[in-house]
């Protein structure tokens, strides 16, 4: 036989209906989400555009939309990124206590008691703030401000209902915190024995065993799972608004009686309210909320990514 | 450096069973030990016990003596982290850190219970190390590049070189070449002669070949019945274990016509 440079003519592979069925159903799907997500970038930004051109005193506050806007973007980032700070070394501790230092017994329970937690309507959270929360939170927040007030965030005066965004952050934190413990605990528990018995062969303690194996192969689900929560805390819409008292602008003052509000709280607060131009102007701050997700999403990513070669995925 | 072992009566159990019993041996420095024996007769779970990776497993626990020179692995008080730093082990299937670079991993061991070296000190431990594992030609030119990038048997070379890193007394080596080709094999079985010039070498496997051709010393491992806990059978002089064994089960075993 003759050796060709030609390229061999493709072969017929024989087609099995059940291949061509699910084939398509999973391609289906997958169109069906980039189709969602398109339209409602299309609803946002068509019922946006009205407010996106109109005339700067005929938006609600009377400056424009970008002033509009700015202190709830202030306020939805401020409290998420918070909330975020105080949740994800506490979701990666109790993580690590469930998989590796927790007795069995305790261990389980444990998880199941987070899980449940991860299923409690916002609502409920927002209810225990309001009610709960935010009067015990007024003794706390005068010593903070009395001893810790040259910190922008403690500069009081310290709020006599106690509904301030200190509070709606320690809500966020805990209404998340369930969510990224249950994604990492899942990811620590998938580190390979093999990779574990090779630190602890070298010598490791059981601190350094988890420093070497364990942390760095759950890393992208710890962001992922981080991201996740502060997708959730982002878009949190009731729990804020019943917890904070909204009158200020932008401040870094968390403890204070006048907070920004956030853009979900906002949109569920003044919508009943609203026609015209005010219903554009709060969908316009609904496509902020929309692309800050969306960055936020893609930033993570980008981050799992750059690391990828040394994922131990290959 | 290249310590000797000494085992005494060491019963070894998984909760309330006996997996391997009764065993005493005397493991020579700058030797090759090789275990052999049939799969399920505890030789690996014995190998553990050495440097009290055993233990790890819940429930599990040991009966008896097991000294490292004059120093009792097994006495109370006795830290099981400072055993394993000080015997090194290499594992059936090639296990460096994924997320680490190939420097990174040789280095994981002295950088372990904070132990502070100086980049230059490092630089020096990590090339001898991957010298001494006969891998320094093939990655000296990509060692910040994940070590899960190398082929089975490099990789399992980086073990060899993050195991003797620290500068352990003893080398432990569960099945090294189980899941390698036979030049990586090989490449590890010469790496093997060269190594126990200065340590101690104990190693398990599957392969008579194998420790007819690496070892001077062979300990035959055996299951008495199903259920029953295993046990060394005998341990002597290579040449003479593949030759004259002086039992019955040993022959049966090492010419194939075993059970």
């Amino acid at each position: 036989m003759a050796l060709s440079t030609e390229r061999p003519s493709p072969r017929r592979v024989p087609q099995r209906p059940g291949d061509r069925i699910f084939s398509g159903f999973s391609t289906g799907a997958g169109v069906l989400i980039l189709v969602a997500l398109a339209g409602v970038a299309a609803f946002l930004l068509v019922e946006a555009w009205p407010s996106l051109t109109a005339p700067a005193e005929d938006i609600s506050g009377g400056e424009g939309l970008v002033l509009y806007v700015w202190p709830l973007l202030f306020g939805t980032l401020i409290s998420a990124v918070f909330a975020l700070v105080i949740a994800a070394p506490l979701a990666v501790a109790i993580a690590l206590f469930i998989t590796y230092y927790a007795p069995r017994r305790l261990a389980q329970a444990l998880g199941y008691l987070i899980d449940l937690l991860a299923a409690v309507p916002s609502i409920i959270y927002g209810l225990w703030g309001f009610q709960q929360l935010a009067p015990l939170t007024v003794d706390p927040t005068t010593w903070l401000s009395e001893n810790l007030g040259f910190l922008p965030f403690f500069a009081g005066p310290p709020s006599a209902t106690g509904r301030t965004m200190f509070v709606a952050i320690i809500v966020l934190a805990v209404m998340i915190l369930p969510i990224i413990t249950a994604v990492v605990r899942e990811a620590f528990r998938q580190t390979p024995r093999l990779h574990e018995e090779a630190s602890l062969a070298l010598g490791a303690t059981r601190w350094e065993m988890i420093r070497m194996a364990v942390l760095p192969f759950g890393r992208s689900s710890i962001v992922g799972a981080s991201m996740l929560g502060l997708g959730r805390a982002l878009g949190e819409t009731m729990a804020v608004a019943i917890v904070l008292s909204v009158s200020g602008g932008v401040t870094f003052n968390l403890i204070g009686s006048g907070n920004p509000s956030t853009i979900a709280a906002n949109i569920a607060l003044q919508f009943p309210e609203s026609t015209g131009l005010q219903v554009n102007t709060l969908i316009a701050s609904g496509l902020v909320l929309f692309a800050i997700t969306l960055v936020v999403n893609m930033a993570a990513r980008a981050v799992i990514n750059r690391r990828k070669e040394f994922s131990g995925a290959n | 450096m290249a310590k000797r072992i000494e085992v005494k009566d060491l019963d070894i159990y998984y909760d309330k069973f006996l997996a391997v019993q009764g065993v005493s041996m005397t493991i020579q420095p700058r030797s090759v030990t090789a275990l052999i024996g049939p799969s399920g007769c505890g030789k690996s779970t014995f190998l553990r016990t050495l440097n009290r990776m055993h233990e790890l497993v819940p429930g599990a626990r040991v009966d008896g003596k097991v000294f490292m020179d004059d120093q009792d692995l097994y006495a109370n008080g006795v830290d099981p982290v400072k055993v394993r730093s000080q015997i090194g082990m290499v594992f059936q299937r090639p296990n460096p850190f994924p997320t680490m670079s190939i420097y990174d991993n040789v280095a994981a061991g002295l950088k372990l219970n904070s132990k502070r070296l100086k980049r230059s000190e490092l630089d020096d431990i990590v090339e001898r190390s991957l010298r001494a594992a006969n891998l320094w030609e093939e990655v000296k030119d990509r060692l910040p590049k994940p070590g899960s990038g190398l082929s089975g048997g490099q990789q399992q070379r980086l073990c060899i070189a993050r195991a003797i890193a620290v500068q352990p007394d003893v080398l432990l080596m569960d099945e090294p070449c189980s899941a390698l080709d036979p030049i990586s094999t090989q490449a590890i079985e010469d790496l093997m002669l060269e190594l126990k010039e200065r340590y101690t070498i104990v190693i398990v496997t599957h392969n008579m070949q194998q420790a007819a051709r690496v070892s001077d010393v062979t300990g035959f491992f055996n299951l008495r019945g199903v259920g029953q806990p295993g046990e060394l059978v005998e341990i002597d002089e290579t040449t003479k274990i593949f030759s004259t064994p002086s039992k019955k089960a040993t022959e049966d075993y090492i010419s194939g016509r075993f059970g």
